[in-house]
């Protein structure tokens, strides 16, 4: 029984070719493909269950936010998908002002698609005084401070009023607008949001009729 | 006894791999204290193993509860502190050797054909030590934790058109949260320490299979029949090896020659261990950061945000950088270039013992950058380092351009036949 060895099979093997070599190729590489679309079929529930849960998509859903005790110059925080979501109501003066350092932004226009439609212009937000911006920075996410009242002027020239991130330095106006020279390519983003009444806003969604 | 010993051999191969890789190794004999950081690097890694283990018993992967358990850890269960600084002072002890141990392999050119794969691997090894210790930071759910982990998961949001929905990915949410504590948590505890494990094992038979560098990059092989009989070692050198080579007489059996050496190593690594972990486990903040004693908190950013020492290096390149997308590329080449160091150097001289002065130079300057940037990278933004890290992280891949460019007509000296008495 010990006699016939592992290379003894091989060689008797090698001797009978197969009768159809063609039938052989075909099953190997129908078992082969087989066999692939299997190990991507598991991988499939693998990769997804990376996914956001449906929980963690239910505590990102939509977030109403009451604003009618908002002062000028007031800044306030709401969360809305865990991230800081800022409402300022800006004053007259600010918005004034927000032309006049256009020449030192990168995209002044906000031709970058960093706002719903209906933000897309000089102050990026529906009602001009209201601004409405997700508070993360664009380059790595930090979240940037509010320095108001000529505190910014340090960090950009003539700017009274902006966003600086203490990470790396980057700057925005106070439309969110970014700087030239720091890290950050974009805009801050602005949420999808609108006004139900005029003292709230619902975040995370645009208006049916926007 | 020898009954036993040979029962067990003819089942498994004990004594055989025991004789092949320690007893009967040939080591090159003037391997000098640069050849202790492999050694050093294997015990940290049992040591990373071992209190990690310990610690899992107690620490509870959860956005509510991680902070508190390693508070716990640290209050509450006996010796639970100590175990707690056995693993954060061992992480930056490994990144310590593994960088002077990569050193070693620079200045003696321990990359060079025929140890590429070898280079490689360990290489790999780096790569993946990074992996487990970032996500390792961010498992005490601490401030810098939080925001360390924001910053290096945004950089995948540079990479276009797939990036923002990888970082969800990658997140399990909108933003870090409890979701990525738990995965990072599996992947630290289970899925890249054995990926780790794997590859240092590749390490060491590859290295076992093209034999130890020395500091004069002198070969201990020869070719079959090419040396007489007084030429060759004395030592019982395994078969393995003999049979394909002749083994020259300038070598030692590695087990108990260099494992006394490393031993002896290992007792002066240990009382520097020992002093940091009992007497400065957090290193003035730069083992454990202070916001890191703040629990994580969303809507608040640290004023300062720095990785942890031993990233910072590739920190500032990062930031060198003025673009989002450019900068992330320029930080993974400045580790990717590393990989490809073996076809970078093409002269055929190893020991930079017997190399020229421009290429002593640029190691030397090489070194020093790093330090530099790593400086750079953690410490607060100030102007002038934006310049600095921008020179510096010309200066560090220009050290593998100017290899590539001087190391092909490199004047030399004369490489000795034997490792010089």
């Amino acid at each position: 029984m010990s006699e016939v060895s592992v290379d003894a099979n091989q060689s008797a093997q090698d001797n009978s070719a197969p009768e159809n070599s063609n039938r052989r190729k075909f099953l190997t590489v129908a078992t082969s493909v087989v066999g692939a679309v299997g190990v991507v079929g598991v991988a499939v529930p693998f990769i997804a269950s990376w996914n956001p849960s449906a929980k963690a998509k239910a505590a990102g859903a939509d977030v109403e936010v009451d604003i009618s005790g908002v002062q000028v110059g007031q800044l306030i925080r709401v969360m809305w998908r865990s991230k800081p979501v800022w409402i300022v109501r800006r004053s007259q003066e600010v918005l004034e002002a927000l032309g006049a350092h256009e020449g030192q932004l990168k995209d002044p226009n906000s031709e970058t698609a960093q706002q719903p439609p209906y933000a897309t212009n000089q102050y990026r937000s529906i009602k001009d005084e209201l601004l409405v911006l997700v508070g993360i920075c664009t380059h790595l996410g930090c979240s940037p401070q509010h320095l108001a009242d000529g505190e910014f002027a340090q960090y950009a020239e003539g700017v009274q009023d902006g966003f600086f991130c203490p990470c790396h330095g980057s700057k925005f106006d106070m439309s969110g607008r970014v700087f030239q020279g720091v890290p950050a390519g974009l805009n801050l983003q602005v949420p999808p949001y609108y006004f139900i009444d005029d003292n709230t806003v619902l975040i995370g969604s645009d208006g049916e009729a926007a | 006894m020898n009954a036993f010993l040979n029962w067990i051999e003819q089942r498994i191969p004990m004594m055989r791999t025991a004789n092949m890789h320690a007893i009967q190794y040939p080591a090159p004999r003037n391997m000098n204290f640069w050849y202790v950081f492999g050694f050093l690097a294997t015990i940290v890694l049992v040591n990373q193993i071992v209190t990690g283990i310990w610690i899992t018993m107690n620490f509870e992967p959860s956005a509510e509860r991680a902070f508190a358990s390693v508070e716990y850890i640290m209050r509450e269960v006996d010796y639970g502190w100590l175990i707690r600084y056995m693993h954060s002072t061992g992480a930056s002890a490994f990144f310590v050797v593994v960088y002077l141990h990569m050193f070693r392999g620079m200045i003696y050119g321990s990359y060079q054909k025929p140890r590429e794969l070898l280079w490689i691997f360990g290489m790999l090894i780096y790569l993946a030590l990074m992996a487990e210790a970032f996500m390792g930071y961010v498992l005490p759910w601490g401030q810098m934790s939080y925001w360390g982990a924001q910053v290096i998961v945004s950089l995948f949001s540079a990479i276009p058109v797939i990036g923002p929905d990888l970082v969800e990915w990658i997140q399990g949410d909108y933003v870090i949260s409890g979701a990525t504590l738990n995965r990072f948590f599996a992947l630290h505890v289970i899925a890249l320490p054995l990926v780790i494990v794997i590859l240092v094992f590749l390490h060491i038979v590859a290295l076992h299979e093209v034999g130890s560098n020395n500091p004069d990059g002198v070969p201990i092989k020869h070719k079959k029949g090419s040396l007489s009989e007084s030429e060759k070692t004395k030592f019982k050198i395994h078969e393995y090896y003999t049979s394909k080579y002749d083994i020259i007489d300038d070598v030692v059996p590695f087990f108990p020659h260099i494992v006394l050496k490393d031993l002896v190593a290992f007792s002066v690594f240990l009382f520097v261990f020992c002093y940091i972990l009992f007497f400065a486990p957090e290193m003035g903040g730069k083992f454990l950061e202070h916001p890191n004693f703040e629990i994580a908190n969303p809507l608040k950013t640290p004023e300062h945000i720095f990785p942890v020492w031993y990233f910072t290096p590739f920190y500032a390149i990062l930031k060198a950088v003025p673009d989002k997308l450019f900068g992330v590329l320029t930080m993974f080449a400045a580790i990717g270039v590393l990989f490809a160091l073996p076809w970078f150097d093409r002269s055929n001289v190893r020991s930079w013992r017997y190399r020229s002065g421009l290429h002593k130079t640029n190691l030397i300057v090489f070194a020093i950058v790093f330090i530099f940037l790593g400086y750079l990278g953690g410490t607060p933004q100030e102007n002038w380092k934006i310049i600095a890290s921008r020179i510096g992280t010309v200066i560090y891949f220009a050290f593998f351009f100017l290899l590539f460019i001087y190391s092909k007509s490199e004047k030399t000296k004369p490489v000795p036949e034997r490792i010089p008495r």
